[in-house]
């Protein structure tokens, strides 16, 4: 039964891993970069959500309101910035930028709010409160609530992508950036409508984090990004479905390790993303035959 | 009339390859001089300031390795505190069983090179990115592995033992002679890995990857060089820093914040270049002293100014002094010398 | 044939696109060396040239994808030599570049609605691309990846078209298509330029180029060997300005014939 219960709570679990990946799978999809402050950037989020929540006394699931749009015209500002001319210098630099980014904002956060941890949202009955399936296994209602906002924004990027006019453009522009321009589209700009959308979506899942655990300066990379990314890698490259099938499958990895061993469910999770990475590096759910 | 055509109707025995400008013999008698200088610290200054040398020759060392890689081989790595933390363990673990820490040093350098080759074989044939993530991944795995170690501290780590016959100035002036030779060790092994056959392959590779590889050279050979050299490099500083702390706690030596300096000091100082290291380094050094009491500060100055130079200096500091005055102080290339007795660069290299 | 059959040019008129004394760098190789010529309305002018010569660069060159080292662009008088590619497409410099550059993972349908997006206003609708190819109406919802190469470079051209532009360009039509289909394809061109459009084509094919031409130019190594009208132009002609041989010299642009020394052949090339 314990089994049972490790597998459900991974599972859902592989919703909110899911919400982290699929803005990371965006960026890499259309544009090439790999954003090593993706993590970090989830947790400069969540702040952002305690300060609306403490200092202007934002109830608090209303606190995604205001801080996924300023998060994703952030993203916008950030892309046509910083990441462009990183762009522009070459794949080393994207990632040199990236990194530094992410130890700047770190450290940043460090400075300003201590190491201490913060939550979001620990008084609510979403929070706390769980329900019961049989007589063995509890499952939170906030982890139920997070794997189904997951599956509706990605249902919503979906419906984006193939439907819109902005959505074509950013496929076109992932395809052909040059084609592209001889369209009449300005990639600068599709960019930077893609990276607002990666980062509307790393604001949700900064929240749901702060929420399903707790906020400090370093969760960023040591939780945050390599989940994300772990998710992105063994679902597969180029499918915004695949963060799902990848973030379950990590989900259920570590929970599995857990049941072997309490302190080994990061570790498991671990070795997984690594034997994907070695086996199979276009991921489980990518049709194509190499990374 | 072009060189070419000079070439054609001057006798041609007049033209000569040689490896280095006139100043290199310059450079290697500064260096000499000034590594004399430096060993003869430990008995005029005071230990206050030659635990600061310490400090940076780890992370000169662990700069050069990262340039090495980044700048040379193409290969960014955000996980090489791997290496540093087992440096730091294989120490610990042969002083536990009474060899002295010293005497393990060499021994621990090599073995996070033997280390990194299955680890490269994890690592080869991902791409830039993907190779990026995976380094850091490994490098958290790595240190949960060892944190299930009960023997070797677990998550809280442990004191390093073998230093009971010391006294404290010999203590102080052993790890600094030993951090001193790491350094020398390791930016001499970079010279000279960049002067041979393997480092005009790297070279090529830092200059154009794609030209490199149809133009039939040992590209992966290079690489997996470059990554077990750099394996030995952070190794052995890492080995170092065990003993510098006298203690060896995991979450000090798989920070991750060990490859934000060294990414940070060579991309400042320049990458591509092997004097950038040392300027890196040197800038690292000046931010920490002045801001330390402003706990995380130096940190962020540093990375911003790592981001600006990415951006806008692409070959960092060394490279702007580099495009003014012509300097090589670390010459690698090739220089065509005509008969007129200039040595003109005959290619970009080095 | 074009609109202006006889490829009289008015005297006094503006050219819809003039390039002038553009000099355009691959790094240290030089590969074009001042070339200038003008477009007017109407118009099929047809760049022809040996692989190599530079053809494909003065295409991206004037479509804005290269920035020339020296010279200059102009379209409709304003000078737009500094301005990215994505406005001069907007602004009605469209091209449909070598090797159809179709975006993969879009349906066809897809592609032409990209196509569109920042499409002037004008006589080019899907409706109009349907009629002109009938089998695109039914695979609309194909990837492009299932056609084949005819088809694509028919997907190809109608993306550019849907943009409505003045003047088209167009890299290579024929590269790795069978010549039957390169024969269809560019008997579409008079129903094209019907339509108001003007078109600048780079051509291996020297016989296809100077079937549909009002205006031919040869390029040779970056330099410009030959320029006039098909009927002006003896086959001697444009085979020494292709090849280079020798007796061949840099045409002049007019408003006649082609300049050419050496032996004058009896046949001229068919109009």
């Amino acid at each position: 039964m314990a089994w049972v219960n490790a597998i459900i709570q991974g599972v859902l679990t592989g919703g909110l891993y899911a919400l982290f990946a699929c803005g990371l799978s965006l960026m890499f999809g259309v544009m090439k970069v790999v954003n090593l402050a993706h993590g970090d950037l989830a947790v400069v989020a969540g702040y952002l959500a305690v300060f609306v929540i403490t200092v202007l006394h934002v109830p608090t699931l209303w606190s995604f309101v205001i801080v996924v749009p300023v998060m994703a015209l952030g993203g916008y500002g950030l892309q046509r910035t910083v990441i462009q001319r990183a762009l522009d210098r070459g794949v080393l630099t994207t990632l040199m930028v990236t990194f530094g980014l992410s130890v700047v904002i770190e450290n940043f956060l460090l400075q300003f709010f201590t190491a201490n941890t913060r939550g979001i949202g620990a008084n609510l009955a979403l929070v706390q409160d769980s329900f019961s399936l049989g007589s063995q296994i509890q499952v939170a209602y906030l982890l139920v609530v997070i794997f189904a906002v997951a599956v509706v924004v990605l249902l919503g990027l979906q419906y984006f992508l193939s439907a819109s006019k902005y959505g074509r453009l950013i496929r076109a522009v992932a395809d052909d950036k040059e084609a592209a321009q001889l369209a009449g589209a300005d990639y600068r700009h599709v960019f930077g409508i893609a990276a607002a959308l990666a980062l509307g979506t790393v604001a949700l899942a900064g929240i749901a984090y702060g929420m399903y655990s707790t906020l400090d300066p370093t969760a960023g990379t040591d939780t945050i990004l390599l989940f994300a990314f772990a998710a992105v890698v063994i679902g597969g490259l180029g499918s915004l479905w695949g963060t799902l099938v990848g973030g379950i499958v990590l989900g259920v990895a570590q929970q599995i390790g857990a049941q072997i061993n309490i302190s080994d469910e990061v570790l498991a999770g671990y070795i997984v993303f690594l034997a994907v990475l070695v086996l199979r590096p276009q991921g489980l759910t990518s049709r194509r035959s190499q990374a | 009339m072009s060189l070419a055509t000079r070439a054609a109707v001057e006798p041609t025995a007049d033209f000569r390859v040689t490896r280095s400008r006139r100043n290199v013999a310059w450079t290697g008698a500064g260096a000499l001089i000034i590594v004399a200088v430096l060993a003869y610290f430990p008995y005029v200054v005071y230990s206050g300031t030659t635990t600061i040398l310490v400090q940076a020759f780890i992370v000169l060392t662990l700069a050069s390795m990262w340039n090495l890689m980044a700048g040379y081989a193409g290969l960014v790595s955000v996980g090489q505190q791997a290496f540093v933390g087992l440096g730091a363990y294989f120490v610990l673990f042969f002083a536990l069983h009474g060899t002295s820490p010293f005497a393990a040093l060499p021994v621990a350098a090599i073995g996070c090179g033997v280390i990194a080759l299955p680890l490269w074989w994890l690592l080869s044939r991902l791409r830039s990115g993907y190779f990026a993530i995976a380094t850091w991944v490994l490098a958290a795995t790595i240190m949960l592995i060892i944190e299930r170690f009960s023997s070797l501290g677990s998550g809280t780590g442990m004191p390093l033992p073998g230093f009971a016959e010391l006294s404290p100035v010999l203590l102080t002036a052993y790890t600094y002679w030993a951090a001193l030779a790491v350094t020398v060790l390791a930016m001499a092994g970079v010279y000279l890995l960049l002067r041979s056959r393997l480092g005009l392959v790297l070279t090529a590779i830092r200059d154009d990857e794609t030209a490199a590889r149809s133009s039939g050279a040992r590209v992966g050979l290079a690489r997996l060089t470059v990554f077990v050299v750099a394996g030995i490099g952070c190794g052995a500083a890492g080995a170092v820093l065990a003993i510098s702390q006298l203690q060896v706690q995991p979450s000090a030596v798989f920070d991750v914040g060990w490859t934000a300096e060294m990414a940070f000091a060579t991309i400042i100082g320049g990458l591509g270049t092997i004097e950038g290291p040392i300027i890196g380094t040197a800038v690292y050094m000046v931010l920490q002293q002045t801001l330390q009491s402003y706990n995380a500060w130096y940190l962020i100055i540093f990375g911003v100014v790592a981001m600006v130079v990415a951006l806008f200096a692409r070959r960092g500091l060394w490279g702007l002094v580099d495009d003014r005055l012509n300097v090589r102080l670390f010459p690698v290339g090739y220089y065509l010398r005509t008969p007129n007795g200039n040595g003109r660069q005959a290619n970009r290299s080095g | 044939m074009t609109a202006a059959a006889d490829g009289a040019r008015p005297e006094n008129g503006t050219p819809l696109l003039e390039v002038s004394d553009l000099v355009v760098h691959h790094g240290q190789l030089r590969a074009l060396d001042e070339i200038s010529f003008r477009v007017f309305p109407g118009e099929v002018y047809a760049i022809i040239g040996a692989n190599g010569a530079g053809k494909s660069t003065l295409l991206r060159t004037i479509a804005g994808l290269h920035q020339p080292t020296a010279g200059s662009v102009r379209f409709d008088g304003a000078d737009v030599t500094a301005l990215r590619p994505e406005r001069r497409a907007r602004a009605g410099i469209v091209l449909v570049p070598e090797g159809r550059r179709l975006f993969g993972s879009l349906t066809v349908l897809e592609n032409l609605q990209v196509g569109a997006t920042y499409a002037r206003q004008g006589p080019w609708t899907t409706e109009r691309v349907y009629e002109m190819f009938e089998w695109m109406r039914d695979r609309r919802g194909q990837r492009t990846a299932q056609l084949s190469g005819g088809e694509q470079q028919a997907v190809a051209i109608s993306r550019a078209l849907l943009a409505n532009p003045r003047v088209l360009l167009l890299d290579e039509l024929s590269l790795g298509l069978a010549p039957v289909v390169v024969q269809r394809i560019y008997g579409m061109l008079p129903q094209i330029v019907a339509t108001g459009l003007t078109v600048l084509l780079v051509e291996q094919d020297v016989s296809q180029a100077l079937q549909v031409a009002s205006h031919i130019h040869c390029l040779l190594e970056g330099r410009t060997t030959l320029e006039g009208r098909p009927a002006d132009v003896t086959a001697d002609q444009v085979e020494a300005a292709y090849f280079g041989l020798a007796g061949a010299r840099v045409g002049e642009q007019g408003s006649g014939g082609a300049e050419q020394s050496g032996s004058e052949s009896e046949s001229s090339w068919p109009g």
